[in-house]
């Protein structure tokens, strides 16, 4: 499933906007091939990342992968929620399953990013 | 079944000491003891020596029947050697013994087969000498990747990165990292061999090494390893054999021969000694004369005199990856095993471990998806058909099937190039008797994915439990009874 | 040939079977990289073998009286210890990746686990490391990715063959590993207080430490905490029978070598090296870990858990290149500690420090040998200074049949006087009556 009106990276990052502050998750592509959650190595807020930095970990009992910074920036909030309640990105990755807010350094670089229809024929290429 | 501390009756004795022969005083002070005895379970000798023979009736290993676990070499493992190592001469002797002013003097039957070890060693994969400190086969590779550093650092050499194939084991990038270099993989072909236009583009100066297991880890052998080997020489790169699947090869052909600088033994594999339910192994590591300096401290020499002595004063080696000279005990096992094939057992170890795997690989080609074409060495690969695929069969619902047969099932899910992979490696040790049990048992098992899947997605019904829920105990973390 | 089954008439029947000729199943082998033939020896029959390493055997000196430790230590092993672990159910098993086939290895891990963190009153365990200076590297590795911080200070009473090993191994990490020298034999306060940084990982330090002297690390932990620095303690684990726990001082990572814990000395290894840690750090520790869980009709089952930490998912991003272990080894230890249970422990360690101190009063009162730390307290070993060389004292001793002591110059610069010697419980009375009066005559 992919949502409109969100933008996406080749590593499977959902990214929403809301002015300077953007909202980031991992996409239903990803958490269905990660299978289910059982811990998530949440970034700290305050800290700094560049793009396509490596800031968070999602662990299943089986695979673990790398969860890469859509827009460099700094993160502002973390999904605390995720601490004890993994499973809420498999059950809800777009809305409840948001991993952390990024104020961005450069707004433009969200239009590097794909937008829904491009993301869609990219997962058709896997 | 219950833990052992849930057995625990309070007061009950089990192995008792007799009364001292010196004066009881606590000559420490308060403020420096534990305030409570560590909770440890009290049990008669009795209660453990059941509760331990009831855990084992739930375990499986070589002596209870096939275990065709592939990469792992699972043959069967001497009893003679088992025995030796409770020599007291062995078991007793303190490792500090030779540091002491004469010392060597003392322990002259263990540093004799320490050197004969690597004499004989060297023989078997064309190196120039050996250390037999690394504790397991990931210990070899670390200590491998360790020399090749001090190596490049000797040489004035700045270089970060290695290569590894596509289908290597995942501890080759780990142990490469902890060296301080980073790992780019390199493609295989569509045969499942390196590919070399891939291999000639990711050569470069930057290039520290290859690591590198041959036969792969689909059972190939790749015929241009020479070629490759002169490839990673020709930017003065190191290239680094994976002795993971040496059983294919031994007595037969040597690393040495093909190039390679460095090689690790699995002694736990291709030689024989038990592998304990994950160690402890050994991890023998050996070099070409190059870089032989670089060993780890300390190795045994020979004088003049026929006496052996440690040699410590060694300035370009990495130094110590052991505290003394490695899981001896193991090696020790190992040395039995070599002396009692030969030269000419060793060979024929290959030969029959090759044979078997073709057997199997035959045997079975028929009734699911064989990864490679044509002849494999140690083991083979299979997946699952297209048909069983459709019917919702999973290479994990063939090994669960397997354990209700009473076999062991084959690696599953690696090398992760090939989908649903299922990989067989039989070893030398089993009848034809045996493997036609086994091929019996997986053809039968072909048939119900066609006729019954769902009866397969419900084993092992035999087992002592039945699929364990993995997600939960990652989740909800128990592990240890506090 | 030796453990090979197949007849030569079932051999032709298998390669008629798959339609090749042995010479054919080898023949991807390019013939020049083949040698002209191997430099090795004919086999051995099991007779021949065995007549051949018992006389090898013969050549160790094992009826030598052991006053020797060093962090290596000749203990009282039960016989069903040896019994139990060569059930070959758990030493012919491979590492427990079928769950179901493995429930007793893997049982057993889950109790060596809880087994460590009662000892240690630590809440959490791996499932064994190679040997104790192994365990010392990979804490340090630990708290490096647990602080962000990259210095680590060790004191020098650290067994300093764990302290050339984690040389070796951070030589290719941009680590900064400095040494403190300690003080009158225990971890030197004053310079360790004086380089904790807030850059500083870790703190090492070990109980009791290579002299045997036992000290308490509660200030050493806080102090650590404050710069936002690991404390890392290595302990001997029989000592733990009675003495205070690295848990109750505040340690963040124990660590040790767990030989005492029923395994021979065997010249080296095959050890153990045990590792625990807090609740917190779990998933930055390194090595296999086992947890409980059930299977599908509710039964209590074990599996291998946190195993995406591990290599072979994370591959270079893994918290350890480590795959096999020491299970065995585990076990044993496992099956050590039950066998002696709570008090048998305890027994056991305070016989150790009984003795000890009875030797300790037995040699001092001999002329011009003299304790060379001042009211210090000990545990199983303690250091003497001589009136001449120890080494060559420790020479002579040998030839009176006592293997008495270790010679500290081999280590620490001034102390070629100076020797440690270990007592444990296996010493009697009268073997340490017999080393008192050996020692007065070659001095």
């Amino acid at each position: 499933m992919v949502v409109d009106g969100l933008r996406y990276t080749k590593d499977h990052e959902w990214v929403k906007a809301e002015g300077d502050v953007v909202t980031m998750g991992i996409t239903d592509h990803a958490q269905e091939q990660l299978g289910e959650l059982v811990f998530v190595e949440l970034p700290d807020a305050g800290n700094e990342y560049a793009a396509r930095k490596e800031m968070a970990v999602v662990e299943s009992s089986k695979a673990a992968g790398d969860v890469y910074c859509p827009v460099a920036g700094t993160v502002t909030e973390v999904n605390d929620a995720l601490n004890t309640q993994p499973e809420l990105i498999n059950e809800d990755c777009y809305k409840a399953g948001w991993i952390c807010k990024i104020q961005v350094a450069d707004a433009k670089a969200l239009d590097d990013l794909m937008d829904a229809k491009q993301y869609q024929e990219y997962l058709e290429t896997l | 079944m219950k833990l052992l501390f849930e057995k625990s009756v309070p007061g009950r004795r089990g192995v008792c000491s007799g009364p001292s022969d010196v004066p009881t005083t606590i000559n420490i002070s308060d403020d420096l003891l534990r305030d409570e005895s560590a909770a440890l379970p009290e049990l008669s000798e009795l209660d453990v020596v059941r509760h331990f023979t009831e855990l084992s009736r739930r375990n499986f290993g070589v002596d209870t029947n096939f275990y065709p676990l592939g990469s792992c070499t699972m043959k069967y493992n001497p009893k003679v050697a088992e025995r030796i190592a409770s020599y007291p001469g062995f078991a007793h002797l303190h490792p500090l013994l030779p540091q002491l002013r004469m010392g060597g003097m003392l322990t002259q039957g263990a540093l004799a087969i320490l050197y004969d070890m690597d004499m004989l060693l060297r023989e078997i994969t064309g190196m120039a000498g050996f250390t037999m400190q690394p504790m397991a086969g990931a210990h070899g590779e670390l200590t491998g990747m360790m020399i090749m550093a001090a190596y490049h650092r000797d040489r004035g050499n700045n270089k970060s990165i290695v290569l590894a194939p596509d289908s290597a084991h995942g501890t080759n990038p780990a142990s490469a990292a902890i060296a301080g270099y980073r790992v780019v993989s390199v493609a295989s072909d569509e045969h499942g061999v390196m590919d070399m236009d891939a291999l000639r583009e990711a050569v470069t100066d930057e290039v520290a090494g290859i690591m590198l297991t041959c036969p792969n880890t689909l059972g190939l052998f790749n015929p241009h390893i020479r070629e490759i080997c002169d490839l990673i020489h020709s930017v003065d790169g190191l290239a680094y054999y994976d002795g993971a699947n040496l059983n294919a090869i031994v007595g037969k052909a040597r690393p040495g021969d093909f190039g390679f600088d460095i090689v690790h033994l699995n002694v736990h594999k291709t030689l024989a000694t038990p592998h304990g339910g994950g160690g402890p192994g050994a991890g023998p590591v050996g070099v070409g004369e190059k870089l032989v300096p670089f060993l780890p401290v300390s190795i045994v020499v020979k004088r003049g005199d026929g006496t052996y002595a440690l040699e410590y004063d060694r300035p370009k080696s990495i130094g110590y990856v052991a505290p003394f000279y490695g899981n001896f005990g193991i090696i020790l096992r190992a040395y039995v095993y070599v002396l009692m094939q030969g030269g000419k057992g060793l060979a024929r170890v290959a030969e029959h471990a090759v044979l078997n795997a073709n057997y199997v690989k035959h045997k079975l080609q028929d009734h699911y998806a064989s990864a490679a074409d044509g002849v494999c060495k140690h083991e083979c690969v299979f997946s699952t058909t297209e048909s069983m695929a459709e019917n919702g069969v999973h290479a994990l619902d063939i090994a669960k099937a397997l354990i209700d047969r009473g076999f062991h099932p084959p690696t599953v899910y690696f090398p992760t190039i090939v989908r649903e992979a299922m990989m067989i490696e039989p070893t030398e040790t089993e009848s034809k008797e045996t493997l036609d049990a086994f091929v019996a048992a997986m053809i039968e098992i072909a048939e119900l994915a066609d006729k019954d899947p769902d009866q397969l997605k419900a084993a092992p019904v035999t087992a002592p439990v039945s699929r364990p829920n993995e997600t939960a105990a990652a989740k909800n973390l128990n592990i240890a009874s506090l | 040939m030796p453990f090979i089954p197949h007849t030569a008439q079932q051999q032709q029947e298998m390669l008629d079977e798959i339609g090749q000729t042995m010479q054919g199943l080898f023949a991807d082998i390019p013939a020049e990289l083949l040698p002209e033939s191997f430099n090795l020896p004919d086999g051995l029959s099991e007779q021949e073998v065995r007549d051949r390493l018992a006389d090898l055997a013969g050549k160790n000196s094992v009826d030598l009286t052991l006053f020797l430790g060093g962090g290596f230590y000749d203990h009282f092993i039960p016989s069903a210890v040896y019994s139990i672990i060569s059930r070959s159910e758990f030493y012919t098993a491979y590492t427990p990746y079928q769950p179901e086939l493995s429930q007793g290895t893997l049982q057993a891990i889950y109790e060596y686990q809880s087994a460590i963190c009662r000892l240690t009153d630590m809440e959490v365990s791996n499932a064994s490391l190679y040997d104790g200076g192994t365990a010392m590297y990979e804490a340090i590795t630990m708290a490096l990715r647990i602080t962000g911080h990259n210095k680590v200070i060790v004191d020098d009473s650290v067994n300093p063959i764990y302290r050339v090993m984690i040389h070796s191994y951070t030589k290719n990490l941009q680590i900064d590993l400095e040494e403190t020298r300690c003080a009158d034999g225990l971890a030197n306060r004053k310079e360790i207080l004086d380089r904790l940084d807030n850059q500083t990982a870790a703190v090492i330090v070990q109980n009791p430490n290579f002299f045997g002297c036992i000290d308490d690390f509660t200030d050493l932990a806080e102090a650590a905490h404050e710069k936002g620095a690991l404390l890392i303690v290595s302990c001997y684990p029989t000592s733990l029978g009675i003495l205070k726990t690295p848990g109750a001082m505040g340690a963040d990572i124990v660590t040790g070598e767990g030989q005492s814990l029923g395994m021979p000395m065997s010249f080296g290894g095959p050890y153990l090296g045990y590792m625990a840690s807090r609740k917190k750090y779990v998933r930055k520790m390194p090595g296999r870990v086992v947890g409980e869980t059930t299977d599908r009709e509710g039964r209590r089952a074990f599996v291998l858990t946190l195993q995406a930490r591990e290599q072979h998912i994370r591959r270079d991003k893994a918290t350890s290149n480590i795959c096999s272990n020491e299970a065995l080894c585990a076990l044993t230890a496992l099956v050590y500690l039950s066998l002696l249970g709570k008090e048998g422990l305890r027994e056991t360690a305070q016989r150790c420090a009984d003795k000890a101190s009875y030797a300790y009063q037995r040699l001092t009162a001999i002329p011009g040998v003299e304790p060379h730390f001042k009211a210090k307290w000990f545990f199983n070993e303690f250091v003497l200074d001589l009136p001449c060389e120890a080494a060559d004292v420790i020479a002579r001793l040998i030839e009176k049949g006592f293997a008495a002591g270790f010679p500290l110059s081999r280590y620490y610069e001034g102390m070629e006087n100076s020797m440690l010697i270990c007592v444990t419980e296996k010493r009697t009375k009268q073997q340490i009556g017999m080393l008192a009066e050996a020692l007065e005559s070659v001095l």
